[in-house]
């Protein structure tokens, strides 16, 4: 094993991990657990551009440190919180506000809970002892060094337990919020388990409170669906325009459950969306799609693990990606059949737009078969809006931003004509029309 | 004044020169046919005053209403009342032709400083010119000419045409790819927005078309000139005879 000097920063995190150690949650064997994904961070360090999955996101160059935990947020704070949730707020959801990493109770709507659902803040969980829920909640794999970090250093997040049957009318919404005005990190983690024949739309977002600057939020989402479930998940990032946005979710379906995940990133500096999903049950059924829609110096990456591991399963990627000035998108989607897979049904398809001569879009699908009766494809393509298209609407009298604004919707419409429901469809429509006004 | 004036336009594209000192004079109220032989410049032409890039205008001037029409961005053009009906209209897959129809429209409006038209009347706008030229409703809700056959690309562009009320409208080989009938629907639809304000400027390599669309004045274009005018009958001394007497004369 190499033995890699510490750098200056890896040492000053060390220390935070030190000092925060008291500020988090959970004792005996979650604290042993912590300590053991911080020194498995600590080996690698901040991710760089030498190792594969890192190498068009170099974070060492990008983000160089980690900063220390945001403290919890104070009145004000959370008044800043309050008045960003309220801009942003979506009619008919059930609202769960995590502020500057820690659950914000008079935020959210913890009310006249349906019957056969359940939500806890994390850190009451852990706090509880509950061993069974924390075990879950610590339980993802520490190879990946983000992942690791947010599963030593989270302090909060929310425990969501939905019972067998249980058909949610009322979609929930996590809200994430960075609020505080001196750039701080923050971590959270959240569990999201569906039992059997239920039915669940999620909708999370990461807005910024206002004068939050230059804040890191590490989040990490888990996810079990049981079998014959299915989950709608919806995620819109609209960090501040300065800000890092490290995430992962980990999502595993029964036999014949349903994900339909769709996500948008429109906002902060750097932003690295991890999703892994598993089709571990017989007869699921997975859609994924996202859409980036960054200018500026913009950095967005979403790298996807298709993990097929079991038979008879069928899983449809769509990404778009919209990048104007010197912004970069990267989408890496990687696809396992698993040599028992057979029958698996995979597909992936991602499409840059480049909006500028500086703009650059990184796009590497994988596929990766050890099974032999399988129907496996995907696509990439990259490219510059059409003249003769823009011709065209410029001859009919709209103006040249306008004319590409309406070719832009088009582009993306596929990925976002993916969302089941009407409102939430629209909820995206308006995020990605914020998007092309502010560029108007 | 006249409302469209090309004095002595002089074209390339890259190194090529394809009009050279081309003159054209359209008045309110006229019907003007330009015929030509191909790569005698008659879609060079439409492309230069519609605002197409890649055209490089090295000499002469083109004036509607005594305004200086290069100057101006597509879009201007547009909003000015100038409307050019492709030969082969594109395909806009994922923007419904309502939408697009709805916002062209209304950016020529904000252009011209007028009000913004309402959903509902526009709504209602559409429908009555769709149903005037046999355009069923569900093509407004498919992609702008999205699985369009010939005859209706053609159709949709002279719905455009009636719905922007454009002072000049230049028709580009209006007549290519259309059957008989199509054609017909076509020319009817063009001849009912026939009035005195407005002129049209009718690009044809046929004479065909001209039995549906009868012109005021007639002229033949080669070598990117204009190398004689006439009146309608002029039209069918071509057809006889062709272009090859003015290829010489060219």
């Amino acid at each position: 094993m190499n033995v890699v000097a510490k750098t200056e920063t890896g040492r000053a995190l060390g220390d935070a991990f030190a000092v925060a150690r008291d500020r988090l949650p959970g004792k005996g064997k979650i604290a042993d657990q912590r300590r053991q994904a911080f020194e498995a961070y600590e080996r690698s360090g901040l991710p760089h551009r030498r190792i594969e999955d890192w190498k068009y996101t170099d974070l060492r160059a990008l983000m160089r440190e980690v900063l220390p935990l945001a403290p919890a947020p104070d009145a004000a704070a959370l008044g800043r919180a309050a008045a960003a949730v309220k801009l942003r707020a979506i009619d008919g959801v059930r609202r769960l506000v995590l502020v500057d990493g820690a659950f914000a109770p008079d935020l959210s709507d913890l009310g006249n809970l349906e019957k056969g659902l359940g939500i806890r803040p994390l850190r009451e969980v852990l706090d509880a002892g509950d061993g069974a829920l924390s075990a879950r909640a610590f339980a993802t794999d520490i190879s990946n060094p983000m992942v690791a970090l947010n599963g030593a250093m989270a302090t909060d997040g929310v425990v969501i337990e939905i019972a067998d049957g249980t058909v949610l009318a009322q979609p929930l919404h996590i809200v994430h919020v960075a609020s505080g005005t001196a750039p701080a990190s923050m971590f959270t983690r959240s569990l999201l388990r569906l039992g059997r024949d239920t039915n669940v739309t999620l909708v999370e977002s990461y807005l910024a409170g206002e004068g939050a600057k230059a804040y890191q939020a590490h989040d990490g989402l888990i996810v079990a669906i049981g079998d014959n479930a299915r989950l709608d998940h919806v995620r819109l990032v609209e960090d501040a325009i300065d800000a890092f946005n490290i995430s992962s979710a980990t999502i595993s379906l029964g036999a014949h459950a349903h994900l339909n995940t769709f996500g948008l990133t429109s906002g902060g500096h750097v932003s690295r969306y991890q999703l892994t999903v598993t089709c571990a049950g017989e007869g699921s059924k997975v859609e994924t799609n996202g859409v980036n829609l960054i200018n500026g110096t913009q950095h967005a990456d979403t790298t996807l693990f298709m993990d097929h591991a079991v038979p008879h399963c069928a899983s449809r990627e769509i990404f778009r990606a919209v990048v104007d000035d010197r912004a970069h998108s990267v989408f890496q989607g990687r696809i396992i059949v698993r040599p028992d897979a057979q029958k698996t049904d995979a597909k992936m398809m991602t499409r840059a737009l480049l909006l500028s001569d500086d703009a650059e879009a990184d796009n590497k699908p994988e596929l990766e078969i050890f099974a032999d009766d399988v129907t496996c494809g995907h696509g990439a393509t990259t490219g510059a809006l059409d003249e003769s298209l823009l011709f065209y609407m410029r001859a009919r009298g709209l103006p040249e931003k306008e004319a590409q604004a309406l070719l832009i919707q088009a582009f993306v419409g596929e990925a976002i004509e993916s969302i089941a429901s009407d409102a939430l469809r629209e909820v995206a429509i308006a995020t990605a029309q914020r998007w092309l006004e502010a560029r108007a | 004044m006249s409302l469209l004036e090309v004095k002595d336009l002089q074209v390339r594209v890259e190194e090529r020169e394809i009009l050279h000192g081309l003159s054209l004079t359209v008045n309110p109220g006229q019907v003007h046919a330009i015929m030509g032989p191909n790569g005698s410049g008659k879609s060079t032409l439409s492309h230069v005053i519609a605002g197409k890039l890649g055209y490089e205008v090295t000499g002469g001037q083109i004036l509607f209403r005594g305004e200086d029409l290069l100057e101006m961005e597509p879009n201007e053009r547009a909003a000015k009342g100038v409307f050019l009906a492709f030969q082969y209209p594109v395909e806009i897959p994922g923007v419904t032709t309502w939408n697009f129809l709805h916002a062209a429209l209304n950016a020529q409006r904000k252009a011209r400083g007028e009000d913004e038209i309402s959903s509902p009347a526009f709504l209602k706008k559409v429908r009555e010119v769709a149903k005037s030229l046999n355009i069923p409703q569900d093509m407004l809700k498919r992609g702008v000419n999205v699985g369009f056959s010939g005859g209706e690309k053609k159709r949709n562009e002279i719905l455009q045409m009636a719905l922007f009320e454009p002072a000049v409208c230049i028709l580009d080989e209006m007549d290519s790819g259309l059957d008989i009938d199509a054609l017909r629907i076509a020319a009817d639809g063009v001849n009912a927005l026939r009035s005195p304000e407005r002129a049209m400027v009718v690009i044809t390599h046929y004479q065909r078309l001209l039995n549906y669309i009868v012109p005021d004045v007639v002229h033949v274009m080669s070598k990117g000139r204009v190398v004689k005018s006439g009146g309608k009958e002029l039209a069918l001394e071509l057809e006889e005879s062709g272009y090859a007497q003015f290829e010489d004369a060219a």
